[in-house]
């Protein structure tokens, strides 16, 4: 052990010193770079070198680096941080390990990110809570492709301080040009990124060069070895200079003399006396008290969890957003931002999908992909759907105005993730770029005759009949007899399907999985408009997927989406094949074809489900008109009297 | 007069505050999972200031193994009288049938029979939909790399594989029904940010911490204190009094002790500081091989 470190671990029990340490500010860096490239190496060092391996780890640490090590008869630093037994095993990092060290100036939480493509979206998470990155390089690859997809996601994350680590220096046998052309090459690569500081240090994380003190084996280098760099290095917090934002997240309600808001206070100052707005709904009322366990605040800032009690007793609920009435907040229903898929189903414009943003979640679509990004290149190519691990910048839409920040401004109100409907899982991360258009100005359009005063035309109520099921199942057919005898009774009635849809509307799309989606959503509109006008729409559409059926069944109004499932068996189908489609498609001349190379999902709560019982198109119609009458919304005919359901 | 906090420590209890908010409001039916431990008591703390001036909005459960140390059970009945907490104690009743013990089933078994499977069955009698414990990632290296929002399925599995990104403060809550989650609010603190957190807030812990006088065996390197008369002495074996503590509280049988004179928070403070060995070393169930939490985990162990 060198002089320096052992001068530090002495000075650890020293209460002065240790009031440094905790008087400044964590930082908060993640470590990415390729795989290979000695992240979990470097990390195992830091530690080792900080005294921070305890002798029951150490000895761990021999028995694991004899069973899985990569490093011959040496110890694996590597090894303490992969946790993971599958990690060990392979010998890579799979997941993000979170670790903790402090030196005498300063506390650290690292996270430890994995290099492997595959795992893209764990170094984001990473990235996502971190002030500083170091991006590893081998001294003796260079930049690698995936060197520029971490440096990219860096930058979208919004950190602005990077450590360039060139790694591996010894086995290049300590060149300084090797180390000179890779710094020159990163600087070309992100120049765009306007970084604040980048600092390149060349390194052994194996041997130890350059880490706790400047190596003599580089004496062209002149700058910080990387821990003194790290203690140094001011990521100064300027959230508290920003405008006062707080997301309500539980309204705090002990009795009714108290009514609290309870949250993290996301950016800015807040005193008492002074004005809030609660963003989407633009009340204004004033802050009374700012309540803690601890007594009441004089002030609260940035990072602060309080809870606030205002002046007047105006509507808040989890999920608002309060903010300074003079800097207020982006309310919009549509807007632009990067998205970072992370989902293991690529991402479908016109999907639904939930959105958590602050306190909030709700449904949202993505309406258009306008480019995907060229992690490599920073190319901006055309693209209609994102993989696994692809950046792209996307146009939203909420059914209800949200309230937001631009990410580059503010991180904690311009960031959110998208969530599958169906499996749950978090498919995505997103920064808010700007909005598309002012919610306000959308909703002035209050028209003088209303859809109610349409109605009260009508002696049925408008509603969406929606035929789904396999191609050759019989909806169009079922649906023609429905809207000929709801027309013969005097009733409103349009009926779509992919005939007159195909041709004209939707004759831009073909029939791969992100056309089908938008195709759904675009009927989907249409006939919501055509329920406005009053009308009774009856839709045929293979639309094998639940979630755009329930994009649909979701802009309407509850009980006007009627879901009609004709469950033909697939043999019939098949059989009777009116297009001679079924034939092509088993004969892989047509690809995409539901039922043969494309999945139907079916209906979970259908409200009618039609063709099991083999009726015919007139039987089946006479059900389908049943149940209306029975939702009252066509009137009951003497003609309906016995009909049974 | 409280200490005030520093910068650290009290971004790491704001961070917590707002976990267990998150929670209170996103679950049915969450419980806060009380071990009686250091971590529980700060976890505690925590979840007190974060609801202020309301009260807890969810029950405490303790998975009692009935091998705890009897200043633990004390301790755990005198807080839950003094802050009027609403504590649910869980035996599993059919291990203790079935004798299930640390010293003649082995310490593996026991922790599996009422330790996990004690904890499934408590989830599944109340249908607690959330689930609080006090892990810290630097623990033990699987817990590193645990999610603060760790998913559970509906057999309380996790899938150290399959977990979901999860990207600044925003967590995802959503489950399926019969599944649940834990949720770790002290995630980011170190055992040393736990003492001094306990120090600066003044919050009460089991007395046991503190180095004392105490009945000890010494078996294979490890100090086991004689809490009762069910600890069989094996031959030539007497108790001696040694002034011990413990850094890691569970079922004394399991709990080794170390040689100690520090008997106030100043000194512990101190002591770990200067200490060469993790604190999980006194815990004799996660011996077996390096693996073995990871283990436990999945299968449900918290």
């Amino acid at each position: 052990m060198d002089q320096k470190v052992a001068t530090d671990i002495l000075a650890k029990g020293s209460p002065a010193i240790l009031s440094e340490t905790a008087a400044r500010p964590t930082l908060r860096f993640l470590t990415c770079g390729s795989v290979d490239d000695g992240k979990s190496t470097l990390i195992g060092r830091l530690l080792y070198e900080q005294q921070l391996i305890f002798d029951d780890q150490l000895a761990a640490l021999e028995r694991d680096s004899k069973k899985h090590g990569t490093a011959g008869p040496e110890i694996d630093f590597a090894l303490l941080v992969d946790g993971l037994e599958a990690e060990r095993e392979q010998g890579i990092t799979i997941d993000v390990a979170y670790r903790y060290f402090s030196t005498r100036k300063r506390s650290f939480i690292v996270a430890d990110t994995p290099g492997h493509e595959q795992y893209t979206r764990n170094m984001a998470t990473g990235a996502s809570n971190a002030d500083l990155a170091i991006l590893l390089v081998d001294a003796r690859k260079g930049l690698l492709t995936q060197t520029h997809r971490h440096a990219a996601i860096v930058w979208l994350l919004g950190i602005k301080h990077v450590v360039l680590a060139v790694n591996k220096i010894d086995l290049v046998d300590y060149d300084q040009s090797v180390f000179e052309n890779i710094v020159e090459s990163f600087t070309a690569f992100a120049a765009s990124f306007g970084f604040a500081s980048v600092a390149a240090i060349p390194l052994s994380a194996r041997y130890g060069e350059n880490i706790s003190e400047r190596s003599d084996r580089t004496p062209w280098y002149k700058g910080a070895p990387l821990i003194s760099y790290l203690e140094g290095v001011d990521v100064e917090d300027r959230r508290a200079a920003l405008p006062f934002r707080m997301p309500v997240q539980w309204v705090n309600r002990p009795h009714l003399d108290f009514r609290g808001f309870s949250g993290t206070i996301a950016s800015g100052t807040v005193r008492p006396g002074e004005k809030v707005i609660v963003s989407a709904s633009g009340k204004i009322s004033e802050i009374a008290r700012i309540v803690t366990a601890d007594g009441d605040l004089d002030s609260a800032s940035a990072g602060d969890a309080v809870t606030l009690t205002l002046t007047d007793e105006i509507d808040i609920s989890r999920g608002d957003l309060l903010a300074a009435p003079q800097a207020r907040p982006a309310v919009a229903d549509q807007f632009g931002a990067h998205i970072i898929w992370m989902g293991e189903q690529e991402m479908l414009p016109g999907r639904s999908y939930l959105m958590k943003a602050g306190a909030r979640t709700l449904p949202v679509t993505i309406t258009e992909l306008k480019h995907r990004l060229d992690v490599d290149s920073l190319a901006q190519n055309a693209a209609k759907t994102l993989a696994l691990n692809e950046v792209g910048f996307c146009n939203l839409a909420t059914h209800v105005p949200v309230a937001f920040d631009p990410y580059s401004e503010n991180p904690v109100t311009g960031s959110f993730i998208l969530i599958d409907r169906y499996t749950n899982a978090t498919v995505a991360a997103g920064l808010v770029a700007f909005a598309l258009r002012r919610a306000s100005n959308v909703h002035l359009q209050n028209l003088t005759v209303s859809k109610e005063a349409r109605v009260q035309l009508k002696q049925h109520h408008p509603c969406v009949l929606w035929f789904t099921g396999l191609s050759g199942a019989g909806k169009s057919t079922i649906a023609n007899v429905v809207e000929a005898r709801l027309n013969s009774f005097g009733m409103h009635t349009i009926l779509l399907d992919g005939d007159n849809v195909r041709h004209g509307l939707n004759k831009d799309l073909g029939f791969a999985t992100a056309d089908r989606v938008e195709n759904i959503r675009r009927i989907g509109e249409v006939a919501k408009l055509m329920t406005d006008a009053g009308l009774i729409v009856l839709c045929s559409f293979i639309s094998p997927f639940r979630a755009e059926r329930r994009l649909v069944r979701e802009t309407l109004p509850d009980g006007e989406f009627v879901e009609v499932f004709v469950d033909t068996p697939r043999e019939t189908c098949i059989a009777r094949d009116p297009k001679g489609l079924y034939k092509k498609a088993l004969a892989g001349e047509i690809k995409n074809f539901t039922g043969v190379d494309q999945p139907y999902e079916t209906p979970e709560a259908a409200e009618l489900i039609l063709g099991r019982d083999a009726e015919t198109p007139e039987q089946a119609s006479t059900k389908v008109l049943a149940y209306l009458a029975v939702r009252n919304l066509i009137p009951h005919f003497d003609e309906l009297g016995d009909w049974a359901i | 007069m409280k200490k005030r906090l520093t910068p650290h420590l009290s971004r790491l209890e704001a961070e917590a505050i707002g976990i267990i908010r998150e929670v209170a409001a996103e679950f049915e039916r969450p419980v806060m999972l009380y071990s009686i431990g250091k971590d529980s008591s700060v976890m505690l703390h925590v979840a007190l200031k974060a609801f202020y001036p309301s009260k807890l909005p969810f029950p405490l459960l303790h998975i009692d193994t009935t091998w705890k140390f009897r200043e633990m059970i004390r301790f755990r009945d005198e807080t839950a009288k003094r802050l009027g907490l609403d504590l649910i104690v869980h035996i599993n009743q059919e291990g203790l049938a079935r004798g299930i013990n640390p010293i003649a089933s082995g310490s593996a078994l026991h922790t599996q029979v009422m330790k996990t499977e004690s904890l499934r069955q408590a989830l599944d009698k109340h249908g607690f939909d959330a689930a609080f414990g006090g892990a810290r990632r630097d623990e033990e290296k699987s817990r590193a790399k645990e999610r603060i929002f760790s998913h559970r399925s509906p057999t309380h599995v996790w899938d150290p594989r399959n977990q979901r990104p999860e990207l600044w403060r925003l967590f995802n809550t959503r489950i399926a029904k019969g599944e649940s989650m834990r949720v770790f609010p002290l995630s980011n603190w170190t055992e040393l940010d736990v003492w001094d957190y306990v120090e600066a807030e003044e919050i009460p812990v089991v007395p046991l911490y503190f180095a004392k006088e105490r009945p000890v065996v010494e078996r294979n390197g490890t100090l086991i204190m004689v809490d009762d008369e069910r600890l069989p002495l094996r031959p030539g074996e007497t108790p001696r009094m040694e002034s011990v503590r413990f850094r890691t509280l569970g079922c004394y049988p399991l709990s080794g002790a170390i040689r100690s004179d520090a008997d106030n928070l100043t000194d512990i403070i101190s002591e770990m500081r200067n200490s060469s060995t993790s604190e999980r070393q006194g815990r004799l169930i996660d011996h077996d091989e390096s693996g073995s939490m990871e283990k436990k985990k999945r299968e449900g162990y918290f």
